[in-house]
């Protein structure tokens, strides 16, 4: 058994296998369909780029609109600001960035320092409007920080591959997999599988902390014997794809089955650390969960003990339930 | 239904616990006629072995009548009804390990796989009552037992031999019989077995079965170097002698052409600060087992001669010999027993006259005194060689 992280991109097990199989570069490499702009960002986006034109463009029409000095060093200083605010919105429209919303931030934090300087050492004339011009930076001030703050929670890309040898050809262990509605049986996580018209695939999966996730899945490469590739659609919780390779093992040993899984998981890296505090590895369970498709494929169920009675659904590795007899009630919850 | 438990380090009782039940449809039900105390049990009881929870029905030896079978056991292999021993490694029967009969590794039966990757590297098979380790699954010192693979792991006994005579069929006849087979035993050979125990003494007696010369029996109770004398092997006492010295003596400077360690884990050593030092080690977890057995028998095998281990490890060891073992050209080979493959021939021998399992046994008591056998076996009292119980 062997499961590993690979850098994203990575996940072929060996250069000589990826060119037996020249197609093996599934669809789900790409970006999943899940990312969709988001209309806070350009908002700011396009707001930076609103003031930094003006700032650029007209320094001094812009001093006395918000009530400050008109001197050279003044107007230099605004149309240095629009340079920044430009900046701002080059990158927040490029790219989304985040790093660029923490830019406003910082731009914020400086403008305020300006305004504030300059309501101190004010001349009185157009006092009210500096006044206001401070107020006004002051509340974008907490729409940008609540931008970068939210925005900077960002899915963290969690690649899982996983390897197990069945005593089987690749077709029935093809055919084994190629019937999704039945991988609840060994995947410890997932609850339900059940097709959910075009072609797709309804899931349901239990997620950390007693939480669960659901999504629509589509086939994205079938071929028979080989390989099975999927990804969700639409905009789902945590958008993930997979892939699993069928190849025969060397000297008539069965079949190599190769599963590569990728998740983007919200929280980022601190998710999928406190995850794994509570006992939630991710590659520990796919390495179980092949181990249990391996029973079904050679002996026809999941093998049970006393102390793991539980099938797929034991979670915990240690302690266990002693390795003595059920009781009438366990039992009863054991075959529910 | 009764059943003795593990319950903390040095302690076990007989409990009531709930009658076992199928879980899978290729389980039986056996009720037991007869269990036995193993020495690899003693090192559950004594902490040795990771995974014990307190609870744990012990015991990997025992036989008894099918009353129940799942609906999916092959009915043309095992029935209700039918008198079976149960080897104690539980075997799918269909992996890659099972088709090459290398049973104990079975590839399928541990549902705690991952647990025991962390510790070996790879999983082992599922056992009986061995630690949640090898599987969680309840063992045989008890009324009843659940076995799962129903219709690949028991032998059934149609012959009216007692239960005495077929019971070692679960784990000790064949495992002392597998130490021997694995020295590729030749005529003229000298083997020399560490530890006089059951399992040492089984693996005498299949040294001798399979054509070897000499046997050398090494240990430190009289009793049990005696039991070894009466079949005509030779005893050396570690405790009187230098064992490596005396192995020469005994060989023309040779030195054993096969070393047997029927030992493992918890050897003792003749000299005292030897074996403070590695009973420091092991107390403080430095290491986890005391090797002077697998040491002894490294640096006295001859030049590429073979050292069998049966004795069981369970972690690391200090002071491995390497340079002797790779230098000299020894072959090392060891293994939990492949039961399974073993069951039938030996059977054959037992009905033959060629083995005699029941010269080991010196107690027979009922299940209920479970702790008291543990006692007499562990501290080697009332010149205790191999306690049988009776549920």
């Amino acid at each position: 058994m062997a499961s590993r992280s690979s850098p994203p991109g990575g996940g072929q097990a060996s250069p000589a296998r990826s060119t037996a199989l020249p197609a093996s570069q599934p669809a789900g490499r790409q970006q999943p369909a899940g990312r969709i702009p988001d209309p806070l960002t350009r908002g700011l986006g396009w707001a930076s780029a609103a003031l930094g034109v003006p700032q650029l463009v007209a320094p001094r029409w812009f001093n006395r609109f918000i009530g400050v000095g008109e001197a050279p060093r003044h107007q230099a200083t605004t149309a240095l600001v629009g340079v920044r605010e430009l900046t701002a919105a080059a990158g927040l429209l490029g790219s989304e960035n985040p790093v660029w919303l923490w830019a406003r931030v910082a731009g914020d934090l400086m403008d305020l320092g300006l305004l504030g300087w300059s309501l101190a050492s004010h001349d009185r004339q157009g006092w009210e409007r500096t006044a206001a011009a401070t107020a006004a930076v002051a509340g974008i001030t907490g729409v940008d920080l609540y931008a970068a703050v939210t925005r900077s929670q960002r899915k963290s890309e969690m690649d899982l591959t996983a390897a197990v040898t069945v005593g089987t050809s690749p077709e029935e262990a093809y055919n084994q997999w190629r019937q999704l509605e039945s991988l609840p049986q060994f995947m410890a996580h997932l609850d339900e599988v059940r097709p959910a018209g075009n072609g797709t695939t309804h899931w349901r999966a239990s997620a950390p902390f007693g939480r669960s996730v659901e999504w629509d899945a589509e086939i994205t490469e079938d071929v028979a014997g080989e390989r099975i590739a999927w990804r969700s659609v639409g905009h789902p919780d945590v958008p993930n794809d997979g892939e699993v390779r069928f190849w025969p093992a060397p000297g008539g040993r069965g079949t190599e089955i190769h599963v590569t899984l990728r998740y983007w998981v919200p929280g980022g890296k601190l998710g999928k650390a406190v995850a794994r505090y509570f006992g939630e590895d991710p590659h520990q369970q796919l390495d179980d969960d092949l181990r249990r498709f391996k029973q079904i494929v050679e002996t026809g169920e999941v093998v049970r003990s006393d102390g793991a009675p539980w099938g797929k659904r034991a979670r915990q590795e240690f302690p266990q339930h002693p390795a003595r007899p059920l009781s009438e009630d366990e039992l009863q919850e054991v075959r529910s | 239904m009764k059943a003795n438990c593990w319950m903390g380090r040095n302690t076990v009782a007989v409990q009531d616990v709930p009658d076992p039940a199928i879980l899978n449809r290729r389980d039986a039900i056996v009720k037991i006629t007869s269990t036995a105390i193993c020495g690899s049990d003693l090192h559950l009881l004594d902490g040795y072995v990771p995974t014990m929870q307190k609870g744990d029905v012990m015991g990997h030896e025992f036989m008894g009548e099918v009353i129940e079978v799942g609906d999916g056991v092959d009915s043309g292999k095992v029935r209700v009804g039918d008198r079976v021993v149960v080897p104690f490694p539980i075997a799918c029967g269909a992996c890659a390990a099972c088709r090459m009969e290398l049973y104990s590794v079975c590839e399928n039966t541990n549902p705690n796989a991952g647990l025991a990757e962390k510790f070996f590297g790879h999983p082992t098979a599922g056992i009986f009552g061995y630690s949640h380790l090898t599987g969680g699954f309840a063992g045989g010192q008890a009324q009843y037992a659940r076995v799962p693979f129903a219709d690949v792991n028991p032998l059934k006994i149609e012959s009216d031999l007692a239960d005495e005579q077929v019971l070692f069929l679960s784990d000790i006849l064949p495992t002392g019989f597998m130490g021997a087979d694995m020295c590729d035993i030749s005529s003229g050979d000298v083997v020399a077995v560490w530890g006089a125990g059951p399992v040492g003494q089984f693996a005498m007696d299949s040294a001798r079965l399979l054509g070897a010369d000499t046997i050398i029996a090494i240990d430190k109770e009289p009793y049990r170097l005696q039991m070894a004398a009466e079949q005509g092997y030779i005893p050396v006492n570690f405790e009187d002698v230098d064992v490596r010295s005396q192995l020469l003596e005994l060989t023309g400077g040779r030195g054993p052409d096969k070393c047997i360690d029927a030992v493992g884990m918890e050897a003792t050593h003749g000299s005292l600060p030897v074996y403070a030092y590695d009973r420091a080690k092991q107390a403080t977890r430095a290491e986890s087992d005391r090797p002077y057995a697998l040491r002894q028998a490294i640096m006295s095998c001859r030049n590429g001669g073979v050292v069998s281990v049966i004795g069981v490890y369970g972690g690391f060891v200090d002071k491995f010999p390497a340079g002797a073992w790779m230098n000299r050209g020894l072959t090392l080979r060891t293994g939990q027993c492949h039961v399974q493959h073993y069951m039938k021939p030996l059977l054959d021998h037992i009905e033959k006259g060629r083995l005699d399992p029941t010269r080991v046994i010196t107690h027979t008591m009922p299940l209920t005194q479970a702790p008291r056998g543990y006692d007499l076996f562990k501290h080697k009292k009332d010149n205790c060689e191999k306690v049988v119980l009776k549920p």
